[in-house]
């Protein structure tokens, strides 16, 4: 039952900073942000207690893999034509298939193709693995498929260049503080704490927003078009009004893209006082679209976006200034959010919802009173029961308890965790669990003594003979915890966490701080019988 | 001050007993779980399986919940169901999985929010798609396993295999009965539940470790008691902390029950069920006679004559 001066401390020097760093959640935020970076830390509250929405949105695979295998076709094609290989490639299922010329060499054309074949570059370099494989099925044929390690990296690019421009566009519309985290390999997690309508956010989050500027192909009328006979270089397109179901015949050929936009605003016609989107091009798109309109007067073109004809106006001057307006039956809501999608960039895949919660901050409200009141009863019925059980010694654990509670906050906020309802829970039931390792300390002391040990050896004793009991029991239940932090997302982490972190505290306090109260009892009073 | 003695200081229960009664016990109300499983089936959450859940609250007064249901049922969108959720204007609406992949859970959300319009206030939106509730269903059921199979790890380390053995099997049953329960009270399944469902474990463990811990002490220091009463005396003396410790995590438990809110209503509930009533049974009435059978201690009643040729 010895402490060296040092030990103990060190022992209240540790607790009471690990305390000390729970101190900034008792203060307004406001104040907090004129402290030192390091005393900033403070607790984050889960969405479910401070409300706010939560959307998981998961790159489209197939999507990703189909273009890419549509790009290779295009690819091959442009070295068929170079080389004067054969006719065109077809598409079965991942693969694009070749048929060489009748005359042309099979052996350049194998040659020539698998140059379309890259190394493809990892973190460490090249790794040895080709964004193709090309294969020579025999008799005139090569089947070329993407593969699986080109995908994935393609997918881990579009994940990437997804969540900057989510970022630009959560920024554009003055979200607040809006949390963006990849989740596993596809996956994109947006969270934004305060919001309770989600539609606002979905809104603006799955729109691809890819927008693109084609001409319109005049050779048959729209509605003359016979579905299974389209042009072989055009397509048919909807047009985005609803209730308007015209379809458009346009070509295929993008003449400028929405990747050229330098900036789009909303803002009124001044002959119609119509909502419409104003954009500006860089110098390529300028060039490209005066090109273009120079070329083309008097036809119309389109304006697609995602698929579907905005508008499609006939070019009656060139436009040279490299600047333009969309309109198309725009409202003011639509058009500043049309305008904060072209300046945000278009997304490089489809993204799906997949999962979405959103709390209401009037739940999340009642959520934390709950919480509160519930830990105070529950730490109140605890301390009064150890109390009437083992009267001063329950004092002694009772103030362990306390401190407990304090380094959990205090670990909670250096590690700037989030508190979620269960999170509390947790942390009520640590206070359940955390006299345990008191108890098992006290009922071994009370043992010794019957066994006519002399005070202090017994406690001595008690001490030494339950702590490894202590130890095996809580790593047991802190491998639990482990397993539910891996496998748990959200309010159910958030349980995790403050579990794990009290069994920690938990450990701790009853191996120093519990054993140097009572040290310092023994030494101050010298008893002649133990209390308890 | 005198202090509060629950147990006295020199019971002498004979806890091996009543193995006899409690093993049969135990084995029955386990198949009576697994079948409740099977037949009577949990309540799936729509973490693992899928769909739509929403609390709205309405803002005239109570809600007219028969008006809202013929409301929603007519708007193609599958199943529904209504509850009444705490406060009379509360309700809790649940949408089964959409058929049509993820998108299709969106735009029957978006159907439920122009069906009620602007006479409820939406509290809690979750949507979980077919894709995440799948995973859900599989990480946790291999979380829950991870975690047995290293905890069995572990106890293996520290102690000898028919310790781990025995602690398992206790275990095991304990979350048998607390899936049972959860089936018979229709307790909602959903990722709170595998979180209880982990605790419970590692709880119920904590307890079996602490009468084992005593039990390999007294296998140390006693080398010639028989199996049965040292057993018996191990339970004993931590019988006292055994209930104290469960005490104080009942109060605790309590609380959360009482005033913690219906967000975490079931989340307590199970964890009383499994912690406090399951965990501490199993402890003393399985855990520890298991280890006969297990061959702990075999042939100690032998080694009185251990002097003899």
């Amino acid at each position: 039952m010895y402490f060296s001066r040092w030990k103990a401390l060190g022992i209240i020097l540790t607790t009471l900073v690990v305390c000390a760093f729970a101190v900034p959640n008792f203060f307004p935020e406001k104040m907090v942000q004129s402290w030192p970076k390091w005393a900033q830390r403070h607790i984050v509250l889960g969405l479910d207690l401070q409300g706010g929405v939560s959307i998981l949105l998961e790159v489209d695979v197939a999507e990703v893999r189909k273009d890419k295998v549509n790009s290779l076709r295009e690819d091959v094609i442009r070295v068929a034509r170079e080389n004067r290989l054969g006719s065109n490639p077809t598409i079965r299922g991942n693969t694009v298939e070749f048929r060489v010329r009748q005359g042309a060499d099979p052996a350049l054309a194998l040659q020539k193709l698998r140059e379309l074949s890259q190394p493809l570059g990892g973190v460490l370099g090249t790794t040895g693995q080709r964004t193709v494989d090309v294969v020579d099925a025999g008799t005139g044929v090569i089947r070329l498929t993407p593969t699986e390690p080109a995908i994935v990296e393609r997918v881990r690019q579009a994940v990437e260049q997804s969540m900057q421009v989510l970022e630009r566009r959560l920024n554009f519309t003055g979200t607040v503080e809006p949390s963006i985290q990849r989740q596993g390999v596809d996956r994109i997690l947006v969270q934004v704490p305060g919001l309770s309508d989600p539609q606002q956010i979905l809104d603006i989050l799955n729109k691809t927003a890819k927008l693109e500027f084609r001409m319109v192909d005049q050779s048959v009328p729209p509605d003359q078009v016979d579905p299974n006979n389209v042009p072989p270089d055009s397509e048919l397109l909807k047009g985005t009004k609803a209730d308007n179901s015209q379809l458009y015949l346009i070509e295929k050929r993008i003449l400028v893209s929405g990747a050229d936009l330098t900036d789009a605003q909303p803002g009124f016609d001044q002959r119609t006082n119509e909502p419409i989107v104003t954009f500006r091009f860089n110098n390529n798109g300028a060039r490209r679209f005066a090109q273009v309109t120079t070329e083309n007067v008097g036809k119309p073109f389109a304006i697609v976006l995602d698929g579907e004809v905005l508008s499609a106006p006939v070019i009656r001057e060139p436009i040279l200034q490299g600047s333009g307006q969309i309109s198309g039956s725009f409202t003011v809501e639509s058009a500043t959010q049309l305008s904060v999608l072209l300046r945000a960039g278009a997304l490089p895949a489809k993204l799906t919802v997949i999962e979405q919660r959103v709390v209401g901050a009037g739940l999340g409200q009642d959520s934390i009173e709950k919480g509160k009141l519930a830990s105070y009863m529950g730490a109140a019925l605890v301390v009064i029961f150890m109390f009437v059980t083992y009267g001063l010694f329950g004092l002694f654990a009772n103030i362990a308890v306390l401190f407990n509670v304090a380094m959990i906050f205090g670990v909670l906020s250096l590690l700037n965790a989030t508190l979620t309802l269960p999170g509390i829970a947790g942390v009520v039931l640590t206070v359940g669990i955390a006299v345990d390792s008191n108890v098992l300390i006290y009922e071994r002391i009370r043992e010794e003594v019957r066994a006519g040990r002399t005070p202090i050896s017994a406690i001595d004793a008690g001490f030494t003979r339950a702590l490894a009991t202590i130890m095996d029991s809580n790593i047991t239940t802190f491998i639990a915890a482990s397993v539910l932090f891996y496998i748990g997302t959200g309010p159910v982490r958030g349980f995790a966490v403050t579990l794990g972190i009290g069994i920690i505290t938990t450990v701790f306090t009853a191996f120093t701080l519990t054993r140097l109260i009572v040290a310092m009892w023994v030494r101050w009073w010298r008893p002649k019988t133990v209390p308890i | 001050m005198r202090l509060l003695r629950i147990v006295p200081d020199d019971t002498k229960f004979d806890f091996m007993r009543f193995r006899r009664i409690s093993f049969p016990i135990s084995a029955l109300l386990s198949i009576l779980a697994i079948g409740l499983y099977f037949f009577h089936g949990l309540n799936f959450g729509i973490d693992f399986v899928g769909g739509t859940l929403m609390e709205v609250q309405s803002k005239a007064g109570p809600a007219d919940i028969a008006k809202m249901r013929s409301t929603l049922e007519g708007l193609g969108v599958g199943e529904v169901q209504l509850q009444q959720f705490g406060g009379p204007s509360d309700v809790l609406i649940r949408l089964a999985q959409q058929p049509g992949g993820e998108e299709a859970q969106q735009v029957a959300v978006a159907k439920v929010k122009t069906a009620l319009g602007d006479t409820v206030e939406y509290r809690r939106l979750e949507v979980v798609g077919p894709r995440v509730s799948t995973e859900f269903l599989t990480s946790g059921t291999l979380g829950l396993m991870l975690a047995i199979v290293a905890i069995l790890v572990y106890l293996w380390f520290r102690f000898e295999w028919q310790f781990a053995l025995g602690a398992m099997i206790a275990n095991v049953h304990d979350l048998v009965l607390t899936i049972g329960f959860m089936s018979v009270m229709q307790i909602d399944f959903d990722l709170t539940s595998i979180a209880a469902l982990l605790t419970i474990l590692g709880y119920s463990l904590n307890d079996t470790i602490v009468i084992y811990d005593r039990i390999r002490e007294m296998l140390r220091r006693y080398k010639r008691m028989t199996m049965a009463d040292l057993l018996n005396v191990s339970v004993n003396a931590t019988l006292s902390r055994s209930i104290i410790t469960h005490v104080t995590v009942t109060l605790a438990l309590l609380a959360l029950l009482l005033f913690g809110g219906r967000a975490i209503h079931s989340f307590t509930a199970t964890m009383m069920f499994g912690v406090v009533l399951v965990g501490t049974y199993t402890s003393v009435f399985i855990a520890a006679p298991i280890l006969i059978y297990l061959g702990v201690g075999v042939g100690r009643e032998t080694q009185k004559d251990e002097g003899a040729p």
